[in-house]
């Protein structure tokens, strides 16, 4: 009976555990707790594109790719338990989609040897690859957002903001702070006026910082929200007729599950994105036919299509990019976190590969090197229809204000090396 | 001048939001009253009631994930939509039955134990529904219309431009939040002094076991006041999923009733609705006047702050029953 029991426990780990020759992406994800419902979408594009890349081309060079997925409850002690309890599976990287996870995990990964992506969160100043050696976050970072959120304000006002009001709704936290150096730094170079209004989380009361800005009459509100803030804030938005041509969420806070509660009162509102919307790109044929028709798709694909699981998805795509190419590189399939880690670094995503993938014009070009983990930091915006339920592209991709935001980069870069006995490498 | 009169704007907002307080720090009430149990599933509770009232007034199928997942099915409708008021009632014969399989599963088994035991069953059905509302209705957030209005009041603010040359806004939400607070708060005053099922209530509040001895049943009471309770979750659920759409975070609403609780004494109806107004007009005067010079966001912590020093005078609360023991 003990040896039936024995076998019987060793099978079922043996089923559990990924081949030892597959390659280990964990999704650390959330589909439970205040942020469950945007987690559960980002999530679902995730494990579908790599699900689609075994079901039709067999994985990536001939290997299948796992993809383990571990809650955290957007907890960081959960996932920094996720991390820990995964890493030994031959783990390649992680994206746990959470700017307090990616802190506690940056330490961490640099000793552990695995590959970092975070993709428009986490800590900006990880750009720098002479000091964050194992971490990634392009196309673009918050810095970055806040920056070509201001030039799409310069481009509305004729090249002047002097004299104009700005106001940023935050979640008062290390996400939300994020870009106030940038838009400091921003409002001293153009001369508008900014004020800093925080939220605390979970953000769903926010009659003191709406009156606030009634007081005030910002021209424009520029927000750093996720969660039941956003929505909460598009809600008192409405409800204090603030124009929502005015207001800008960061890519955070600009999908569709922010805008529908609020109805037909939301139009009109802008969001910044680094990756496309809607369902016209050919991908999502392949998606069709291999995953949702074969009933394989996360939760029957009920999310295809929608802002966080063509997020989810898009980050996908670019780690199964750097997987290619640190293939090429290292000239075997069974690749190490080591290897993942060069391929970031040559990781090369062209307009004409785009296209190759089925996502013609989805994201910006990245390019990435030693010194840049975070591409050009390009991003453009959308704007929500309320009656056709859909959000539009309203830019092309554009570039952020590198002349502040690199020497910002620098200065937090360096101080982190200096306060973590990093000795920054050479590029 | 423009200071007070923003301050004026701030203090009648803050009342409007120490009502919505309010709404959720009853049904904690009711059901401490009449068993002695904090029920920490009540923030879960207005999370479960909400997500239903959408289930069923959208013609949801409950447990479609589960049901497809299983039988490789795709439903999701029935096809049909349910008038408000009816989905509101048909709500409310729900969390009835969850009342009774409340007291069925759970709390029947439990009779003489501590305070302290129930309220960790309580911790364990809060993480329960939490579940079981995932499961049944879907994790998405979702919007809930049952025609309550939204929005600046014209009236209020074209009046209030009048006489101070700046009109004040007053959510529409808060003033029907208010009125209905107000009826509920009456309708259990009324409940519990004049009807029979509210003085055995009462008695079983007072003392359990004189209660048992005179012939009032315990489960019947405790199926009624859970009900009641579920009621008041509903209420709530209603209000503040209409302000930001029903998902996981309504259950959270449950942090801002503590404090109105701490305030307003645990026992006491009038208690939670005071107690909840001065929260709501405390933190956000707090905020007005303090916030921009410590940085803002003080609403969270203030509540707190502030409850603890009206406990510094009296412990039980404005309006909780002094609690004296002889040894």
């Amino acid at each position: 009976m003990k040896t039936k029991l024995t076998a019987l426990v060793a099978a079922g780990m043996m089923a559990a555990a990924p081949a030892m020759a597959d390659l280990v992406v964990p999704n650390l994800s959330y589909r439970t707790g205040p942020y469950g419902a945007n987690g559960t979408q980002y999530a679902d594009g995730f494990n579908d594109y790599f699900a689609l890349l075994n079901e039709r081309d067999g994985g990536i060079g001939g290997e299948m790719i796992q993809v383990p997925e571990c809650e955290t409850a957007y907890n960081t002690e959960k996932g920094v338990e996720c991390y820990e309890s995964t890493k030994d599976s031959g783990a390649l990287v992680y994206n746990p989609l959470s700017t307090g996870i990616t802190y506690q995990l940056i330490p961490k990964v640099s000793v552990d040897k695995k590959v970092l992506y975070t993709p428009g969160y986490g800590r900006t100043s990880a750009k720098n690859g002479k000091v964050f050696e194992w971490v990634f976050n392009a196309p673009a970072n918050y810095w970055d957002g806040a920056s070509v959120a201001i030039k799409y304000l310069l481009d509305e006002n004729g090249g002047d903001l002097s004299g104009k009001k700005v106001a940023l709704v935050f979640h008062n936290s290390a996400y939300g702070k994020e870009p106030i150096r940038t838009l400091e730094g921003l409002a001293e170079k153009h001369g508008f006026e900014l004020s800093q209004i925080p939220v605390d989380a979970p953000g769903q009361e926010q009659k003191s910082q709406w009156l606030q800005i009634r007081r005030d009459k910002p021209d424009y509100v520029i927000m750093y929200g996720w969660g039941v803030m956003n929505q909460a804030a598009i809600q008192e938005a409405a409800n204090i007729r603030f124009p929502m041509e005015n207001f800008i969420g960061i890519w955070w806070s600009g999908s569709e599950v922010d805008v529908l509660p609020v109805g037909e009162k939301a139009n009109g509102y802008k969001a910044l994105t680094f990756n496309g919307v809607g369902m016209d790109y050919p991908v999502y044929d392949d998606i069709k036919t291999h995953l949702i028709e074969t009933g394989k798709a996360s939760q029957g694909g009920e999310h295809v299509g929608s802002v966080l699981y063509s997020r989810g998805m898009y980050a996908a795509v670019v780690i199964s990019e750097a997987i290619r190419k640190a293939q090429e590189v290292a000239g075997t399939s069974a690749i190490s976190p080591e290897q993942l880690r060069e391929g970031f670094e040559q990781l090369e995503i062209t307009p004409e590969r785009l296209a190759e993938i089925g996502l013609p014009d989805f994201g910006p070009e990245i390019k990435m090197s030693c010194d840049n983990h975070g591409g050009s930091g390009m991003a453009r915006l959308q704007q929500w229809d309320a009656s056709a339920k859909q959000w539009n592209l309203i830019t092309e991709f554009t570039e952020p204000d590198q002349e502040i935001i690199a020497p910002l980069i620098q200065q937090d870069s360096e101080a982190y090396a200096a306060e973590s006995g990093i000795t920054p490498r050479d590029c | 001048m423009d200071q007070l009169v923003f301050a004026a704007e701030v203090f009648l907002n803050g009342l409007m939001t120490g009502v919505m307080y309010a709404l959720v720090a009853l049904g904690f009430v009711l059901i401490f009253k009449a068993s002695g149990v904090f029920n920490y599933a009540q923030g879960v509770l207005a999370l479960f009631a909400a997500l239903t009232l959408v289930g069923i007034q959208q013609g949801q199928v409950p447990f479609a994930h589960l049901i497809n997942a299983m039988l490789g099915t795709h439903i999701s409708s029935f096809g049909w939509t349910v008038p408000a008021l009816l989905a509101i009632l048909l709500t409310a014969g729900v969390m009835v039955l969850l009342a009774f399989l409340i007291e069925k599963l759970v709390l029947q088994h439990l009779v003489g134990q501590e305070p302290i035991i129930l309220f960790m069953a309580t911790i364990g059905l809060a993480y329960f529904l939490e579940g079981l509302g995932d499961v049944m209705w879907g994790a998405d957030i979702k919007t809930l219309d049952v025609g309550l209005p939204q929005g600046i009041s014209d009236g209020i603010e074209a009046v209030t431009g009048e006489w101070f040359g700046y009109g004040f806004f007053i959510d529409r939400l808060d003033i029907w939040a208010t009125i209905i607070a107000a009826l509920l708060v009456a309708a259990l005053v009324a409940f519990s002094q004049y009807t029979k099922q509210g003085r055995a209530m009462r008695a079983v509040a007072d003392d359990h076991q004189a209660a048992l001895s005179v012939g009032i049943s315990l489960r019947f009471i405790w199926v009624m006041v859970w009900s009641i309770a579920g009621f008041v979750a509903l209420v709530a659920g209603i209000m503040w999923g209409t302000k930001s759409g029903v998902q996981f975070s309504l259950s959270l609403i449950a942090l801002k009733a503590l404090p109105v609780l701490m305030l307003g004494g645990f026992t006491s109806i009038p208690g939670a609705i005071i107690g909840g107004l001065i929260i709501g007009v405390g933190e956000k005067l707090f905020e007005f006047l303090i916030g921009p010079m410590v940085g803002g966001a003080t609403e969270n912590w203030f509540a707190y702050v502030l409850a603890l020093l009206f406990l510094v005078f009296r412990p039980q609360g404005l309006f909780g029953e002094r609690i004296i023991e002889r040894v």
